[in-house]
């Protein structure tokens, strides 16, 4: 490892906050592995962060959303020197509504957000083991902290992202494997998958700075860490608000 | 579908006119493509934004469409060896400065902010403290993609035998939507400057120093007390600086503190201003001398300060700045400073500096040579529209000209005898593009 510069995989390269993360690194003249769906997207990105300093940059067409042997692929973007982060950024809001009308609908929220994350993330886990080393780091969020009926479809996805995170990172600790697991909880941040809502006020983050809390996660820290840090406490009083007044919020 | 958004939030940085207009806020080039083309085909027109930091009205475009640029902020390419880089005309200054300094390298050319996108700077022309040295930041553009409302691209170099690189330069967003840019950056060593603070007492003072000034110093400027009447009339602080052989490479930070809320309109009021300006005047004379400062110090110290212009209260307010030619230069600045110490209006912020004879490559560009005047008024409406069209009677007689950056009230006479290269101008205009700037002058 020493002498090589760091070898980040980034699932989802087109997301704002993996945008912003992905600069972050190219600062620090890391070796970029860019996974998207959109090659002529992946290729403006690639371009910018070469001349941010990254010591290389791969632009990867894939669509994430369907894994096909998520193992054989990741070890292929980890390349033979192994990967020393892996992030993963993609996800999908969608529209809750629709979701409770079209089941086809509510079926896509919950595979892309779940079930094909949780496919990469148990590919990268073994990956990150059999190296010995190595972050896993994931994008959560707050909505999968209280089912509420703006989004529970997407929270309750969010949610079980969240505890297979937090058993990777159990696993990865007690084998004493060196290598680690972090779930990042967003609240409100300010990219185009939010370009609908209103975004004024102190809760609204920029991706930059959700990006310095990635990358800080990367290092140390977790396994469940809020972003900014303030969603902690707010996620913990919403919690704590009991049903009864709860269900009288049109939250 | 492209996503515009009705919104009445954007406004200019002079806040005198806020009004509803559909908003896009492309992050992709594909995304731009459709946006300029959906933009141009509404009845109301089209207009490409940057960072909003002009005052007047020249980057809004009331009922229409606009195209927020600044989510296109991604570098093409960076040589570390020649100083070239390309980058989408969405990326700021500030992100520029972060990429360029660590590598020893500079924009040629600044404005006194840092939070200004490529394309804002080049459809403004914009100019810096280093007018005399190095001319406008267009004469360092050495490429740039220019996209029409009928869907075509045109890459532009300044020898461009069509001249739409010349309307487009100073062109106000009227001509296309800039893509994206290529610039030639400076050579700096590091990231200060050896400066100098020398209090002056009245005008000729002021053009003594700034002709023995440009000879030495890159950049110059002057602050002005605008209140100061009889012996005090004109007096001010001159500094001029050089760029320091220190080679550390400190960046800036961040803005550290931010406006909150609109302050009171009675906040700056004739007696507030009388005291904060002859309270400056002492300070910076007492302090005045040689120093070392960061570069973030010397050109953007507004910066510090996150949204400033709420304190002009709710009302907003309006930026006067004027250029004059050299040889009735001494007079038209005297009477302009005259009427606005009578008026006791006028802001804390007043520069005054001199324009070099470098030629801007633009048809529009503001600078000439000559001196520059620019100062804030709060807007009070009627009798601030009254102060300010005795000014440009003053601009006009001394045969100078005033900067669509800054105004937003100017008619179509007062424009038209500043820019004598309109007719020129005109054919190059983008038939789906227009402001409320353009609207008001044109005809
Ligand atoms: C504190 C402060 C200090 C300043 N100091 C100076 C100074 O020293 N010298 C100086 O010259 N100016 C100065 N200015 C003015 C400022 O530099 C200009 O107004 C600049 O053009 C603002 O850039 P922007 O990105 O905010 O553009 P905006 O204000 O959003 O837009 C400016 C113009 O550019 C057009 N435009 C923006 N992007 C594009 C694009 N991609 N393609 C085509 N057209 C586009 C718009 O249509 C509009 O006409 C200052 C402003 C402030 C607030």
């Amino acid at each position: 490892m020493s002498g090589q510069p760091r070898r980040i995989v980034i699932l989802g390269a087109t997301s704002a906050m993996a945008e912003a993360t992905a600069r972050l690194y190219a600062a620090e003249g890391a070796a970029l592995v860019l996974v998207g769906r959109r090659l002529d997207r992946l290729e403006e990105i690639r371009a910018d962060l070469l001349a941010r300093g990254a010591s290389a940059a791969e632009a990867v067409a894939a669509d994430l959303a369907r894994p096909d042997a998520a193992a054989d692929q990741l070890a292929a973007w980890a390349g033979p020197q192994g990967a020393d982060a892996v992030l993963l950024f993609y996800g999908v809001l969608g529209d809750q509504a629709q979701a409770e009308r079209d089941p086809a609908i509510a079926r896509e929220i919950l595979s892309v957000n779940f079930t094909s994350a949780a496919e990469w993330c148990l590919a990268a886990a073994n990956l990150l083991e059999a190296q010995r080393r190595g972050a896993l780091v994931v994008i959560g969020s707050v909505a999968g902290d209280r089912g509420r009926q703006s989004n529970y479809v997407y929270g309750a996805a969010k949610a079980g992202l969240g505890v297979l995170v937090q058993g990777i990172a159990h696993r990865l600790a007690l084998r004493n494997t060196g290598a680690r697991a972090v779930l990042v909880k967003p609240g409100f941040v300010d990219t185009p998958m939010t370009d609908g809502l209103p975004k004024g006020g102190p809760l609204w983050a920029k991706p930059e700075a959700i990006a310095r809390i990635v990358r800080a996660s990367a290092q140390g820290g977790g396994p469940v860490v809020y972003a900014p840090w303030f969603w902690r406490f707010i996620m913990l009083i919403i919690r704590l608000v009991p049903a009864p007044l709860f269900h009288k919020r049109p939250l | 579908m492209t996503g515009f958004q009705a919104t009445s939030e954007l406004s200019s940085w002079g806040r005198v006119v806020r009004a509803r207009q559909d908003v896009v806020r492309p992050h992709w080039r594909d995304q731009l493509a459709a946006a300029v083309e959906e933009a141009g085909a509404r009845p109301e027109g089209g207009l490409a934004v940057g960072l909003a930091r002009s005052y007047g009205d020249s980057g809004l475009n009331s009922g229409g469409a606009v195209i927020a640029m600044s989510g296109l902020d991604r570098v093409h390419s960076f040589d570390p060896a020649t100083g070239v880089v390309r980058a989408d005309a969405g990326m700021s200054l500030d992100a520029l400065i972060g990429l360029a300094l660590p590598h020893g390298w500079f924009p040629a050319v600044v404005p006194g902010t840092r939070f200004v996108t490529l394309g804002g700077a080049i459809a403004n022309d914009v100019h810096g403290k280093n007018h005399h040295d190095a001319g406008t930041f267009g004469r360092h553009v050495r490429r740039l993609a220019l996209r029409r409302t009928d869907g075509s691209v045109r890459e532009l170099t300044p020898d461009d035998p069509s001249g739409l690189f010349a309307a487009t330069v100073g062109g106000l967003g009227l001509t296309g939507v800039i893509a994206w840019a290529e610039l030639q950056l400076s050579r700096w060593a590091g990231a200060f400057l050896d400066s100098e603070d020398i209090a002056f007492r009245g005008l000729d003072a002021f053009f003594a120093l700034s002709a023995e000034s440009v000879r030495t110093h890159a950049y110059t400027a002057a602050w002005v007390d605008c209140t100061g009447r009889g012996r005090n009339l004109g007096r001010g602080i001159f500094s001029r600086a050089n760029p320091s052989p220190d080679p550390r490479r400190t960046l800036h930070r961040p803005p550290r503190v931010s406006i909150p809320v609109d302050a009171p309109a009675a906040l700056l009021n004739p007696l507030t201003l009388r005291a904060f300006n002859a309270g400056y005047f002492a300070l910076k004379a007492a302090r005045a001398g040689r120093r070392q400062a960061h570069y973030d110090s010397v050109f953007f110290p507004l910066d510090a300060i996150g949204a400033w212009n709420r304190l002009y209260g709710r009302a907003g307010f309006y930026q006067y700045q004027c250029v004059v030619p050299p040889a009735s230069a001494r007079d038209a600045v005297a009477e302009l400073l005259a009427q606005i110490a009578a008026s006791g209006e006028g802001s804390v912020l007043a520069v005054l500096k001199t324009f070099g004879a470098l030629p801007s490559p633009g048809l529009l560009s503001f600078p000439m040579e000559g001196t520059t005047l620019a100062l804030d008024f709060r807007n009070r409406g009627e009798p601030t529209l009254k102060l300010f069209d005795r000014f440009d009677a003053i601009v006009r007689e001394a045969g100078g000209r005033l900067y669509p950056a800054k105004d937003g009230r100017i008619g179509a006479g007062m424009f038209q005898a500043g820019y004598p290269q309109l007719a020129a101008f005109a054919p190059h205009v983008d038939p789906g593009l227009t402001s409320n700037f353009w609207k008001r002058v044109k005809s």
